[in-house]
């Protein structure tokens, strides 16, 4: 069960990756100001047909508003009553009337036409050489590279404390993941796409996909991108508080990179089964427990564990924290029923789970004292 | 035989009175319109900068679903009953309301459902903050408690609009004064009447809606719960079939006040009477089978998704036939740029770039980059405050006059003209850029790139919201004490039953039905604008 481990060690080494191709190649338009006006004409077939629409349908659009509104400003100055014209009487004129009808009926079907045929082009999701699976959770996306056994969490990077203006905001704020999505060039993806809890929505710019992910439903997008390097994106349905910090990050390597990539990965996974079955020290579950609740648990039920009345419950001091561990488990494996206490059975490895709960039990006012290791974890997986 | 109304407080509460009634609606909305702005302004002030510094992203999101909410269903469809209220009856020839009492029952409902929506906001685990569209399950599984006052709050808005529309139907249908064919009816009371008919149509969708969403919450039903065998997408469908003929809910009758000033100020018959009635017909028709255009992104077959393209763009059509008709009906007239006319002009202007936007919007693949953008948050402001609240405006200034017998400041209605305008233009037109850079909406914060116009649209949002202090002021001092107006017909160019009568409005107009004459209308005998063939009506010679 490699696949559900990985979170852990991709935090780090992903780390390094983002920032040293952050600095040089992120292809999307950075730095905004005032000249950012209008859509990216983006890296991929659908992007592009899709700007080329919109460039059509706008300049159309433009000279349509400058015979029509040409002519009402003309009649604004001219038909003055200041100017002492009289006002006529006419109010109909069926030549006219049908004239502008039927003209922008057939100025519609000029329209229709490009609007068709890219729409084809976004639809033609068959043949795909790799299949991703894209999970929405509330507030991060799970990418499964499917026939590969890899499966990993992307999460913001930006803190808090920037966020908040406690420290400067740096040059990729709110665009940074701990582990981007990594796909090869030149090769033909299909992202599948659903949702986990509710209504998300993946989005890159670049590709010119974007697609709603629902829970209990796959859609399906797809991208053929040439230029390796980073591309960018964000969620697009409301999805609760934390909708705008949930960013995409998807990093394009040559095919052989993705090669040795997705070897690392594999290896990485095996390295990780091991781990599991080791014995690990009170200190050890401690500071990783933390590590997890700060990224996983404390948006919800916050970093003193005291929750927010009403809607998170307090964990601090919680009958269920400190009761039997096999309790606490349950909650965390098959989350609760109809709450936004989720299942975190796919998003944490059993070495996570193990720590945070090792971790809340033993922190702020609670003290079990005993000690909840991996294998706890796995055993009662197995069990179910 | 006329008797005023009663004293004090008692009037208000107990009045039948269709003016009363307008009255009440249009302060009603007024009060709304200036909540949803507050919200709107927490919003353009958390967005002046990136980061989070004034407000929390959780209640930003109840301040952005908040301010949809009033703005939809406080603001603007108020306002438009309150002048169905006031105008329908002294355009017609009819002496009140059909249904009196449900009037006062449906105006005096709603103070009590957005005292419960408010309230929300003060609860334990705060007010909705799924966004006005309310999509499941963030309005369900995932909702704070209050999502169960929501939910009763939305049902008694619906259970108001339902008879405010039923009486408007009745009205219509029953009162007209003899003489007043459907096709000689002013098209004010034509736009209404249409609209009343969507409004008996989808509201009980909306209530269906809601109804779901209770049971989905307490009594463990699933239908838009996927780990139950139902659907969240079905959520959608339901949503947005109430939901896109709703948008036309809100623009008809702005259509038809518009269609009532240009002619005025033009001094100029309506061009193109009928087709003005059937493109607003064909629009309504159309309003009911384009609704998943506001889905192009949750995966329908191709099939599907194409043929709600088409139908959208369709509406261009007759849009675009009222456009021209307006245009034209200024062409070869003798324009004056009071202030009423000020403001219908900026209509056309906006609200047809508005529809510019919503025909690019309609272009499925391109939507695909623009939706739940900034971009769509651009053009609906564009449809629906340029659009909708523009036209309010406009008809207040225009019927002001008639309602209160004083004449509102001219040089202060055109201060707060410019004032909106250029404010709406630096607020609105940048968020088309935000949203095609990328953008999306419903965004607490937002990447450094976003900062400049983010900047730009909160200083725009601020100066707008000084404009409606103006109006509010302007309005207020005109009531207190501004010029009086003697003359039953205030505007020169102006035609229709409503100038027939006295100036302030007696308390009862219309007590005796006006009698149609023949020929061209003389002095003190008024026409209805642009219907054929010709018809003029006079004062009853006993009528008060
Ligand atoms: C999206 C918000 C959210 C996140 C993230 C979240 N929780 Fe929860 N949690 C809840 C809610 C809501 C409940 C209450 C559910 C109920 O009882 O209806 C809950 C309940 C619990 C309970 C039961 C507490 C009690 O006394 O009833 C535990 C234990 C718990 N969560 C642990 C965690 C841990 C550990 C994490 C991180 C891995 C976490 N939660 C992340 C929302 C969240
Ligand atoms: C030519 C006429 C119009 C066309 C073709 C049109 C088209 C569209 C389309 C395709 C969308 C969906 C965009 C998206 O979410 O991706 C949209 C959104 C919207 N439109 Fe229009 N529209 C038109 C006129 C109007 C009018 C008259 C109004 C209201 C007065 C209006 C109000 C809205 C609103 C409120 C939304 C956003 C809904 C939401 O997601 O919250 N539109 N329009
Ligand atoms: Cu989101
Ligand atoms: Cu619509």
């Amino acid at each position: 069960m490699f696949k559900k481990a990985l979170a852990p060690f991709l935090t780090c080494s992903s780390f390094v990756s983002m920032k040293s191709l952050g600095a040089e190649s992120d292809n999307s338009v950075m730095g905004g100001g005032l000249t950012n006006l209008n859509m990216p004409r983006g890296v991929t077939e659908v992007s592009q047909v899709a700007y080329d629409v919109h460039m059509l349908m706008m300049w159309i659009c433009t000279a349509i508003g400058v015979v029509v509104f040409g002519f009402m400003f003309y009649v604004m100055y001219a038909h003055r009553k200041s100017r002492g014209v009289e006002a006529a009487n006419f109010h109909e004129h069926l030549g006219v009337e049908i004239l502008w009808t039927v003209v922008p009926a057939l100025i519609l079907i000029f329209m229709a036409i490009p609007a068709t045929s890219a729409l084809l082009k976004v639809y033609d999701t068959e043949n795909a050489d790799i299949d991703i699976k894209v999970t929405g959770y509330q507030w991060k996306w799970q990418y499964e590279h499917l026939g590969e056994g890899i499966k990993y969490m992307s999460e913001m990077r930006t803190s808090i404390d920037e966020i908040e203006g406690r420290e400067p905001k740096g040059e990729h704020y709110l665009r940074e993941v701990n582990q981007p999505l990594v796909i090869p060039a030149n090769k033909k993806v299909r992202f599948l796409i659903t949702g986990n809890d509710v209504i998300h929505s993946w989005w890159v710019p670049d590709f010119g996909v974007k697609r709603d992910a629902i829970p209990g439903l796959f859609t399906a997008a797809w991208a053929r991108v040439e230029e390796p390097g980073l591309y960018v994106g964000e969620c697009t349905e409301l999805c609760g508080k934390g909708h705008p910090f949930m960013p995409i990050v998807v990093e394009v390597k040559e095919e052989k990179d993705y090669d040795l990539w997705l070897e690392g990965k594999k290896e990485e996974a095996a390295i990780y089964a091991a781990t599991i079955g080791k014995d690990w020290s009170h200190e050890e579950l401690m500071s990783k427990g933390e590590d997890v609740y700060k990224i996983s648990c404390a948006g919800c039920h916050q970093a003193d564990g005291n929750g927010i009345p009403g809607i998170f419950p307090a964990l601090n001091g919680s009958s269920i924290v400190q009761g039997p561990a096999d309790g606490h488990i349950a909650v965390l494996i098959n989350g609760i029923a109809g709450s936004s206490m989720q299942s975190f059975a796919d998003q944490l490895s059993e070495v996570d789970i193990a720590a945070v709960i090792h971790y809340k039990r033993n922190t702020w006012d609670n003290s079990v004292g005993d000690i909840v290791q991996p294998v706890d974890v796995l055993n009662f997986k197995t069990a179910q | 035989m006329a008797h005023g109304p009663a004293e004090g407080i008692t009037r208000w509460l107990y009045t039948t009175n269709h003016k009363d009634i307008g009255t009440l609606y249009l302060w009603f909305s007024f009060a709304m319109f200036l909540t949803g702005g507050f919200f709107a302004m927490v919003i353009r002030a958390e967005l002046f900068q990136p980061g989070v510094q004034l407000v929390q992203p959780e209640f930003f999101i109840q301040m952005t679903t908040m301010h949809g909410l009033v703005m939809v269903f406080g603001a603007i469809m108020p306002a438009f009953v309150g002048l169905a209220n006031w105008m329908i009856p002294m355009m017609i020839g009819a002496p009140d309301m059909a249904l009196p009492r449900m009037n006062n029952l449906s105006f005096w409902i709603l103070p009590f459902a957005f005292a419960i929506l408010i309230s929300t906001l003060f609860m334990e685990g705060g007010g909705p903050n799924f966004g006005w569209t309310f999509y499941a399950p963030l309005s369900t599984t995932y909702a704070p408690d209050s999502v169960n006052y929501f939910i009763f709050a939305v049902h008694i808005m619906g259970a108001s609009s339902i008879m405010g529309s039923i009486n408007i139907i009745a009205t219509v249908m029953n009162m007209r004064a003899p003489g007043m064919t459907y096709m000689k009816m002013p098209l004010f009371v034509w736009t209404w009447l249409i609209t009343a008919f969507l409004l008996v149509a989808v509201m009980p969708v909306l209530a269906g809606a809601v109804t779901m969403m209770l049971m989905d919450i307490n009594f463990g039903t699933s239908f838009f719960n996927a780990a139950g065998g139902g659907d969240p997408v079905l959520f959608q469908h339901v949503f947005w079939f109430f939901g896109h003929p709703e948008v036309y809910i809100i623009i008809l009758p702005a259509f038809g006040v518009v269609s009532q000033i240009i002619p005025t100020f033009s001094r100029k018959p309506l061009f193109g009477y009928s087709s003005m009635v059937y493109a607003t017909a064909a629009i309504a028709f159309l309003s009911f089978v384009v609704w998943a255009h506001h889905m192009f992104t949750v995966g329908m077959p191709i099939a599907g998704e194409l043929y709600f393209m088409y139908a959208t763009m369709l509406i261009a059509v007759p849009t675009g036939v009222k456009v021209f008709n307006w245009i034209t009906t200024m062409y070869r007239g003798a324009i004056t740029y009071e202030t009423p006319m000020l403001f219908c002009i900026a209509f056309v202007i906006l609200f047809t770039f508005g529809g510019f936007t919503g025909l690019m919007l309609s272009v499925a693949a391109a939507d695909i980059q623009y939706h739940d953008t900034y971009f769509v948050v651009a053009h609906f402001h564009y449809v629906m405050v340029a659009g909708a609240v523009f036209s309010g405006t406009a008809a207040v200034y225009y019927w002001l006059p008639k309602w209160c017998g004083r004449m509102y400041d001219e040089t202060m209605g055109k201060l707060q003209f410019w004032l909106a305008f250029i404010a709406f233009n630096i607020t609105f037109m940048p968020q088309h850029f935000l949203g095609l850079a990328g953008m999306p909406r419903r965004y607490a914060d937002y990447g450094l790139q976003f900062a400049d116009w983010n900047m730009v649209s909160s200083v725009g949002a601020f100066l707008y919201g000084g404009a409606q202090i103006l109006f509010l002021y302007n309005v207020v001092r005109t009531i207190m004490h501004g010029e009086p107006v003697k003359e039953a017909k205030v505007w020169e160019g102006a035609e229709g039953l409503e100038w027939l009568v006295p100036t302030p409005a007696p308390y009862h107009t219309f007590t005796k039905p006006p009698v149609v004459i023949s020929g061209a209308a003389g002095e003190d005998e008024w026409s209805i604008s642009g219907a054929t063939p010709h018809v003029a009506f006079k004062a009853s010679p006993e009528a008060g």
